[in-house]
């Protein structure tokens, strides 16, 4: 029987994959943080200016904006390889599918997630969100948008082999992403109470693990499915 | 030896079944065609052997293992209709993603990182020395092809599954990938491709699926 | 299966007429409350109705079971309606006691989500051309769905805790008196009996549709 490489260097070899890819089609990468920033301008537009309307508001809106900027940059995230047979190529390698996944989540990550919740103090600022919120802003962005990703991705890989899968997939996604935008936002609401918020990101984090052991699998079997048709 | 076998495989799409009754053994050493009109089921067949799709009915295994486990995929070498090459990155960069996560499956030698020279050599076999660092939606889709096929020079899989190898391939390519392929049966591997052209050569057993087409009008349960 | 149909209707009948006809009239609700006997069997289908099809989904991803799916699919629409009842039900005995057609209470919001949920599978059900794709995709769903509905429930519960409004408290159901339980009891009963029969009912369907093409489902229409 022939050796394959270690699930440690699939892993890096998918990650850095993923990395190139965005450092050669950078709209795709720049086009979820533009709309991150773009949308928050409708909030002031569409309600009201005044620090005292946006600030109560302010904590539930970025992370509904957060949300939806992962939730439209989910369908690529196995498309492109579905499309030109690089997931094939992935399950026929003898590697455990559950790796790759996670390496594809991760890069997904790093490149949606963790750059909105390095730049959601921007939007803090002009929703007026009051200065004991932002700590708890970016960590709980940090956690949360990890979970958001992970759970994103099973959803991407059941409506892979759809061609107009995109709507679908907001569709199947958005009861799943509950939990995360409560605690979330309720984080960074009672953070600015001044009380205090570790609870929340506590099981932020508790849901981050669990969405990292679980979703891999679920999105690792559906790949395997979609394959198939 | 080694073997693939396959028995009496069928395949059902939208209740009809597109082949019925494929049973074969192949050995190592063995180069095998699979033919027929489009719209037989040859890359159909294909897949299943490759444990992409799952058979209606019967079987097909690779030393008595079931083709999606582990023990058959260490030793695949797969290249189908959509060769699975990203067309932002270089072919450089295509090969080193590919063997970074099938190594060489090779069956003596623990996976070891291929080096850069390696890669760049079997480039070079397939015509795209001046081409590694070039970004492949600047390539032709022939060129597209030639960095997948880079992979053949590199791999020591046993079991080499290629759905139509020769498209988009120009005549002196063709030659060159026949001669891998001979050379690859000749140590002991075992190929089986796809392919409406023909291949006269003594070497290739040929499963025509013509033959395999269902028989009754009507599918019986 | 007409017997169980049949059943069913009786003891919707018995349940209804009882409930809406002879049990005392609430001292606080009035009459208002006996839309009871309505929603609250609708939500006990719709809770266990989402595990009736994740179960069928497993079972069918596990053994291969072609009729498990089958079952599975015709879960997901029965679910769904039975969860819109229960909103619609809920919000009409929400605008007498509450004096909205609409509040942001834990239940109907993890309702609602119910609902979602249900829409999803089903949707994810239908968009697919190849059927073993169409079954296998929605029962990973399914199963995704599963693992989430009590972190779903708990989170709900726990942000209505945060943001609850001083309302009156729903009377629980244990402190209903007999005379009023024992039609809610007939009618929970009736609408389990209707939910099998319509399950089955549309699998039979759903077997059918699928093996139009076979020889017995031929002979079955003489053809």
């Amino acid at each position: 029987m022939s050796a394959i490489p270690g699930p440690h260097r699939a892993l890096t070899a998918s990650f850095k994959r993923e990395l190139l890819v965005a450092a050669r089609a950078r709209s795709e990468f720049f086009n979820p943080l533009i709309f991150f920033l773009s949308i928050t301008m409708f909030v002031p537009l569409g309600i009201a200016p005044d620090a005292q309307t946006l600030a109560p508001i302010a904590p539930g809106m970025i992370w509904i904006i957060a949300l939806l900027s992962v939730l439209l940059s989910l369908d690529r995230v196995f498309q492109s390889d579905f499309e030109d047979g690089s997931l094939e190529q992935m399950v026929l390698s003898g590697q455990s599918l559950y790796w790759i996944v996670i390496a594809k989540s991760l890069a997904h990550w790093v490149l949606t997630g963790l750059p909105l919740a390095l730049l959601s103090p921007i939007l803090g600022v002009m929703m007026a969100l009051p200065g004991e919120g932002y700590v708890a802003l970016v960590v709980s962005l940090l956690f949360g948008t990890g979970s958001l990703c992970f759970i994103g991705a099973i959803g991407s890989a059941l409506t892979v082999a759809l061609r107009r899968g995109g709507l679908l997939l907001s569709l199947i996604i958005i009861p799943l992403y509950v939990p995360v935008l409560i605690l979330g936002s309720s984080s960074v609401q009672t953070a600015v109470l001044g009380e205090p918020y570790l609870g929340q990101v506590a099981l932020l984090a508790a849901i981050w693990l669990l969405s990292l052991m679980i979703a891999p699998f679920a999105a690792a079997g559906s790949i395997k499915i979609s394959l198939g048709t | 030896m080694n073997r693939i076998e396959i028995e009496q495989v069928a395949f059902e799409r939208d209740d009809v079944n597109l082949f019925e009754d494929v049973s074969a053994t192949w050995h190592q050493g063995e180069i095998v065609q699979l033919a027929g009109k489009n719209g037989c089921g040859k890359t159909t067949l294909m897949r299943c052997i490759a444990g992409i799709h799952q058979p209606s009915a019967g079987k097909i295994s690779w030393n008595g293992h079931n083709v999606s486990s582990f023990d058959f995929r260490s030793t695949l070498l797969y290249l189908g209709h959509q060769v699975g090459i990203k067309l932002l990155m270089t072919p450089m960069e295509n090969l080193l993603w590919y063997f970074g996560i099938n190594g060489t499956k090779s069956s003596e030698e623990s996976s070891i990182p291929l080096s850069r020279e390696t890669l760049l050599a079997a480039l070079t076999k397939v015509g795209l020395a001046a081409f590694a660092d070039v970004p492949c939606f600047q390539l032709s889709a022939g060129q597209v092809r030639r960095a997948a096929l880079a992979r053949l020079y590199c791999s020591y899989a046993e079991v080499w599954l290629l759905d139509e190898p020769f498209t988009a391939i120009d005549i002196a390519g063709v030659e060159a990938l026949k001669g891998v392929m001979e050379a690859h049966a000749g140590t002991g591997g075992v190929i089986i491709f796809t392919s409406h052209q023909l291949w006269d050569s003594e070497a290739i057993r040929v499963l025509d699926l013509e033959a395999y087409r269902p028989k009754a009008q009507d599918i019986a349960l | 299966m007409p017997w169980l149909a049949l059943v069913g209707i009786v003891l919707f009948l018995v349940g209804a007429i009882w409930g809406l006809g002879f049990a005392p009239a609430d001292s606080k609700q009035g009459n208002s409350y006996r839309i009871i006997f309505l929603h609250v069997p609708a939500s006990f289908l719709a809770m266990a109705g989402y595990y009736v099809m994740a179960i069928c989904g497993a079972v069918g991803l596990i053994w291969r079971m072609k009729i498990s799916f089958m079952m599975m699919k015709s879960a997901a629409p029965i679910g769904a309606v039975l969860t819109f009842i229960s909103l619609v039900t809920g919000s009409i005995w929400g605008k007498p006691t509450w004096g909205t057609w609409w509040e942001w209470d834990a239940r109907i919001t993890f309702m609602l989500i119910l609902f979602f949920l249900y829409l999803g599978v089903w949707a994810l059900q239908t968009s697919y051309q190849d059927r073993d794709a169409a079954d296998k995709t929605s029962a990973i769903l399914a199963l995704v769905g599963t693992v989430n509905i009590p972190i779903i429930y708990k989170s709900v519960d726990w942000w209505y805790s945060l943001h609850q409004p001083a309302t009156l408290k729903l009377t629980g159901p244990s402190s209903i008196d007999a005379s009023m339980a024992y039609p809610l009891i007939v009618m929970i009963v009736a609408f389990y009996v209707l939910y099998t029969w319509m399950l089955l009912d549309r699998t039979r369907i759903e077997i059918l549709e699928r093996e139009r093409k076979s020889r017995w489902v031929q002979a079955i229409f003489g053809q």
